[in-house]
């Protein structure tokens, strides 16, 4: 798939955001590590987010930070079959009656999910 | 103060048309990075749990919730650079004229080429420059909405960035995602960029009078759009012709007129409710 850095610069900037405002709530003031759940339908591109972080972050409580990426497999729900199916890519068929009636149920995910903190 | 996100950055509400957003872009990074906790030291584990995009989404929310109040139909554009979004809303416009109230928020990098050529239409219209973005996110649209002071009962047309794959991912508080797809690029553009497609509501296959000159098959871009979005409506037009613009301008017209008849639902319920 065809992903922008540009995009990825936009999503770092969003977690810095949200990582400042946990800073002040929970009292730390320096950043180690970042645990994120990203789902395999998001469009985030690993290697891009962590390049994006890296440059976003210079200077701040979360520079040199890790990103610790868990991809949340995709899964959906089968309206033919009325059922739970696992899902390859976002527009696969489903897997037993190969009809495209699918609705994506997971895998769609971008979440913070625990920060480690100084 | 922004009265519809509290950002503390200056911001007039003059209707200047020239009025800068771009600090709409500057508040990342710029919060309470330098906040001090003394004596904690020890390395710990955060519970955290939040949306990355959740900021994104609040100011989505607000901005729907405006939309829903005023009975404003706001539209989402999008489509690669040069697929005809500003030829198409600007015919559209002219044929809206003394119609219905319309209002246009124009994004791009750079320039306010686009907003001019709307404002030479009469309707009213903020350019905002996302500067290095590649799609206008929904603070900045917030901000533009209560710049243009949009009327009652308008069509609110958000012209995105040229570009199908992050403006897939920004709510902007919009009721549909109209994605344009013109005849002149590749009709398997719904396979290579799924993410916009299946989001878009609505897809509007554009400069249908080239037809004969080009290798478009518009059977299997049909396809195709349905394959990623089984649920997508399809409009075959033209802008320059006018072709199929009459079934477009119908369907806006009938869309208005449901969001209108919904705030005056929600203006009743809220009269019983307090009485």
């Amino acid at each position: 798939m065809v992903v922008s850095d540009m995009h990825e610069m936009a999503l770092c900037e969003s977690i810095l955001q949200i990582i400042e405002e946990e800073a002040s709530k929970k009292a730390f003031s320096k950043v180690t590590g970042i645990y994120l759940d990203i789902g395999q339908f998001s469009c985030v591109e690993p290697a891009a987010l962590k390049f994006c972080f890296e440059v976003v972050s210079k200077t701040t409580l979360a520079e040199l930070a890790s990103i610790n990426i868990n991809t949340i497999p995709g899964k959906g729900w089968c309206r033919n079959c009325l059922r739970d199916i696992p899902l390859s890519h976002r527009f696969s068929p489903c897997p037993v009656c190969n009809n495209r009636n699918v609705i994506i149920r997971q895998g769609e995910e971008m979440l913070i999910k625990q920060l480690e903190v100084a | 103060m922004c009265t519809v996100c509290g950002c503390e950055e200056t911001h007039t509400h003059e209707h200047q048309h020239e009025h800068q957003l771009e600090h709409a872009h500057h508040h990342y990074g710029n919060g309470l990075a330098g906040a001090h906790a003394a004596g904690l030291t020890q390395q710990r584990m955060v519970q955290i749990e939040r949306d990355i995009l959740g900021k994104n989404n609040q100011y989505a929310d607000a901005n729907r919730r405006y939309c829903q109040q005023h009975g404003v139909l706001a539209l989402n554009l999008v489509s690669s650079p040069g697929a005809g979004k500003t030829t198409l809303l600007v015919n559209t416009l002219q044929a809206l004229a003394n119609k219905a109230p319309c209002a246009v928020i124009e994004g791009d990098q750079q320039t306010s080429n686009d907003a001019d050529k709307i404002r030479q239409t009469g309707v009213k219209a903020v350019q905002i420059n996302t500067g290095k973005g590649c799609h206008l996110d929904a603070h900045m649209v917030g901000h533009a909405i209560q710049d243009l002071d949009v009327k009652k009962e308008s069509l609110l047309f958000i012209e995105n960035v040229g570009n199908l794959v992050c403006p897939a991912a920004f709510d902007l508080g919009e009721r549909y995602k109209v994605a344009i797809l013109s005849v002149t690029e590749g009709e398997d553009k719904p396979l290579k960029y799924p993410d916009m497609f299946a989001a878009a509501d609505i897809l509007l296959l554009n400069k249908v009078d080239l037809l004969p000159y080009v290798e478009f098959d518009i059977d299997k871009a049909r396809a195709y759009a349905r394959q990623v979005n089984p649920g997508i409506r399809i409009f075959e037009l033209s802008a320059t012709t006018g072709q199929g613009m009459d079934k477009w301008l119908r369907w806006l017209e009938a869309e208005r007129q449901v969001s209108v008849s919904g705030a005056e639902k929600a203006l009743e319920n809220a009269t019983h409710a307090a009485v």
